[in-house]
């Protein structure tokens, strides 16, 4: 998945003037902020990290910036390793989250920082024609200039001698642009910077920033957690989830073929469902054989997006499928409907509204159906049998039937195992490969004898179902299942696996 | 007899809306009476008491001549320039060292959980004349006592009133916005012009903060100057001291105590510059 490069227009030139090498970031206790991301941006391009907070996004940003050494791999910039060299030295100019402008400095002098402290070899030539090399510094004329044209650009003409506490939060971040900006930095970084921003003035700054990088042809690097943002602004976009890149692809790509069920979840709203592809363009879901335009293995689970835009709703038995509309709400431009059939539920998007209650059916056509790989197909482990012929393995201790692990063997009364073939195996500290199917785990509130325990870190709804991951402290191990009930985010809870549902394999053979 | 006082049938909390919606029976300005009486029993009264003897002479009436006793006076005179020197060199050395210390504690991964930052403020918890006994003995034993008095006075009021410099330092730096740093490193500047054209600047009322809190008590803390100087030193606290008890010339020094007060308020104004530029960043 991190080493997909797949990109599909040639509006910027090929030059790549950043590369990621098998970049990580591993922070004290062990946990990968940034795991392994390969990735190259070209000149003069607009591309964002997106993805929802703690994905990594920073993290990347800042070791290209020069804030964050990378635990390993390597950043090229043209082509040339600066992984160390500090940030004073790298031609790329950052625009901070909180804006950073020096409270002690007057705008002109928070702006004119950078171009103070540049340094010129300039080179002279004297009347017997010998070159002379000086290093200089610009001229405070040339200061001003700069700093007034800069100004001028982000629309604050006037304002060199205020102070920077007398600024609002929309005139700070267009001060903070204009003091990355006139150092004409070769790369422009840019850390949520419309996060701390009112609604509208988010939406006019979004289209300025887009215009100024139309103009300046520098390369902008930005990293937000809002989707349409990215969708808005940006030439490519990155999308990551706990350090890992899911997807990288033009905004167009990334709605319209998501990889995988998180990036549909992430981006856009969708209807995702579990289905099985039945061969000959039809895949099955919501109790029907839908036509589509992917082409998955025969029998193969996918996952199924289709967006709430591309529902059509009809009258009852007139499209693929009936159901019966359960809520409906107007959002302004359309209503949002939600409509139930068996134990599934869409949600449509429609300028005509339907009542609560009516009977309706659905029509999807076949090139809004899109198909992904399942990301989980069930759980894989690593573990051991303990003395009392229970398995750790996740973080937890679960009972488990060790028996199985040889065929027709039993148990003796002192725990050890007597096999088929009448010999007796001590299993205690053995390895085994734990697998535990998607609808095997159950969680609860209550502490719990044998099992594990973590938060829920994701809840992604597939139509008729949640598919839940909750994660261990100590070793951040995944528990990922299937449920109808209704958890929350950041909810603590005990998974607990029944015991027949744990399938134990033995790594390898157990001396005798 | 209760049922003669009592009349009170049922008892039901007023909610909001309700007559006596206060939590507190008192209003914020009764509060406020406990300290203001205190405040005018041994602050103001004081204060008034002090500027009514430094105008009178031993019968009670208004005259000058405390002050131009004072001011023509060359022993008070160079008291009074030797407590000032005296202060400003433990001053500037309390910087000097303050500084560094506070950069790291406030920077460095060694300080978690304050535990660094403790040792260097845990002598404030010890009584005072014991510390500065402790440390007369230390200078003793290392040799460096009896080189100088004034050397060893300066090194006295350092070593008791350096937390007071680092203290309110370290708040200012830990409170100091890290991008700050970052937004310098990334427009070009190295760390020695970040910390010159940055964190210096910022943490400008911090250092104001701390000159307040170690440059006036320097002043009149002559048991410091008493422990250290071998007796040979008299700084101006230890002048009003005498007039009071060895003389009983309050008049006298009541007037100096008004020199001292006008000393210090001086003092205020020039450091409460430093503070005004970021009132925000506060410190101490």
């Amino acid at each position: 998945m991190a080493n997909q490069r797949i990109r599909r227009d040639a509006v910027m030139s090929d030059e790549k003037i950043i590369q990621l090498v098998d970049l990580c970031r591993c922070f004290d206790g062990g946990v990968y902020a940034v795991d392994n991301v390969n990735l190259y941006v070209r000149k003069g391009e607009f591309i964002t990290f997106l993805g929802p907070s703690g994905c990594g996004k920073t993290t990347t940003l800042r070791m290209i910036a020069g804030f964050d050494k990378p635990t390993s791999g390597k950043i090229l910039l043209n082509g040339k390793d600066i992984s160390n060299l500090p940030p004073n030295k790298r031609p790329i100019n950052t625009v901070f989250q909180r804006y950073a402008l020096f409270p002690h400095l007057n705008i002109y002098d928070n702006i004119a920082f950078g171009l103070k402290l540049k340094k010129f070899k300039v080179t002279y030539e004297n009347d017997q024609g010998h070159r002379i090399e000086k290093i200089e510094k610009l001229k405070k004329s040339e200061i001003a200039a700069k700093v007034e044209k800069v100004l001028k650009m982000v629309d604050l003409e006037g304002f060199e001698k205020r102070s920077v506490s007398t600024l609002s939060g929309g005139q700070q971040q267009r001060v903070a642009i204009a003091r990355a900006l006139v150092n004409e930095p070769e790369i422009l970084l840019l850390d949520e910077p419309l996060g701390a921003l009112d609604l509208k003035m988010r939406k006019d700054m979004q289209l300025e920033l887009k215009e100024m990088h139309r103009k300046l042809g520098i390369t902008f690097i930005y990293v937000t957690h809002d989707q349409e943002e990215a969708l808005t602004m940006s030439d490519t976009i990155v999308v990551m989830k706990d350090g890992v890149i899911q997807q990288i692809g033009t905004p167009t790509d990334i709605y319209n073929e998501p990889k995988n069920a998180f990036v549909a979840d992430f981006i856009g709203e969708s209807n995702i469902f579990s289905g099985t592809y039945i061969g000959g363009g039809k895949v099955r879901f919501l109790g029907h054989a839908f036509e589509c335009v992917d082409n998955f293995e025969v029998n193969e689970k996918v996952d199924v997006v289709v967006r709430p835009e591309d529902v059509v709703i009809k009258d009852r038995d007139e499209g693929q499928v009936n159901g019966k509309i359960i809520s409906s709400i107007f959002k302004g431009v359309h209503y949002e409907m939600v409509m139930q059939t068996g134990k599934s539920e869409i949600v449509i998007q429609s300028t005509v509204e339907r009542k609560v209650g009516e009977e309706v059916s659905v029509y999807i056509a076949p090139d809004s159906i899109h198909l992904m790989h399942k990301e989980f197909v069930s759980n894989k482990y690593e573990g051991y049998i303990t003395k009392h012929n229970t398995v750790c393995f996740g973080d937890g201790e679960f009972e488990c039937d060790v028996t199985k692990l040889y065929p027709n063997s039993i148990l003796d009364e002192e725990g050890y195992i007597i096999t088929q073939e009448g010999e007796r195996i001590d299993l205690t500290d053995v390895d085994v490969n734990v697998e535990v199917g998607l609808k095997d785990i159950e969680i609860s509130d209550h502490e719990v004898e044998y099992g594990a325990v973590g938060n829920i870190v994701s809840i992604i709804y597939k139509g008729d179902h949640y598919q839940i991951i909750v994660r261990t402290d100590e070793n951040e191990e995944d528990f990922v299942f299937d449920t109808e009930d209704t958890w929350n985010e950041n909810d603590r809870v005990y998974v607990i696996i029944p015991k027949e549902k744990i399938k134990l394999s033995l790594k390898e053979e157990v001396k005798r | 007899m209760q049922n003669a006082n009592s009349k009170r049938v049922s008892c039901e909390p007023l909610g909001i809306g309700g007559q006596k919606a206060k939590f507190s029976p008192f209003s914020r300005k009764q509060l406020c009476i406990p300290y203001g009486v205190f405040l005018a029993c041994f602050v103001v009264i004081p204060l008034l008491l002090i500027v009514f003897y430094s105008f009178t002479d031993k019968n009670g009436n208004i005259s000058l001549d405390n002050f131009i006793r004072f001011f023509s006076s060359a022993t008070t005179l160079s008291t009074v320039i030797i407590s000032i020197l005296i202060a400003l060199a433990t001053t500037i050395i309390c910087i000097l060292l303050a500084y560094p210390v506070a950069y790291v504690l406030a920077n460095s991964k060694l300080n978690k959980g304050g535990t660094l930052l403790m040792l260097f403020i845990m002598p404030m918890w010890i009584n005072f004349v014991l510390r500065a006994m402790a440390m007369k003995d230390l200078l003793t034993l290392t040799g460096i006592f009896g080189v100088n008095n004034y050397l060893n006075v300066i090194i006295g009021m350092v070593y008791d009133y350096l937390p007071f410099m680092i203290l309110p330092i370290y708040t200012v730096l830990i409170k100091m916005d890290k991008s700050l740093i970052e937004a310098s490193q990334d427009l070009g500047a190295s760390p020695l012009k970040t910390f010159t054209k940055v964190t210096l600047p910022l943490s400008l009322s911090g250092i104001a903060s701390g000159v307040t809190m170690v440059f006036m008590p320097t002043m009149t803390c002559y048991v410091i100057s008493d422990t250290f100087g071998n007796g040979l030193i008299t700084i101006i606290g230890k002048l009003i001291d005498e007039q009071f008890t060895t003389f009983q010339n309050w008049n006298l020094g009541s007037a100096m105590a008004m020199v001292l007060l006008v000393i210090m308020l001086v003092s205020m104004w020039v450091t409460g510059g430093f503070k005004n530029q970021d009132e925000k960043e506060g410190s101490l």
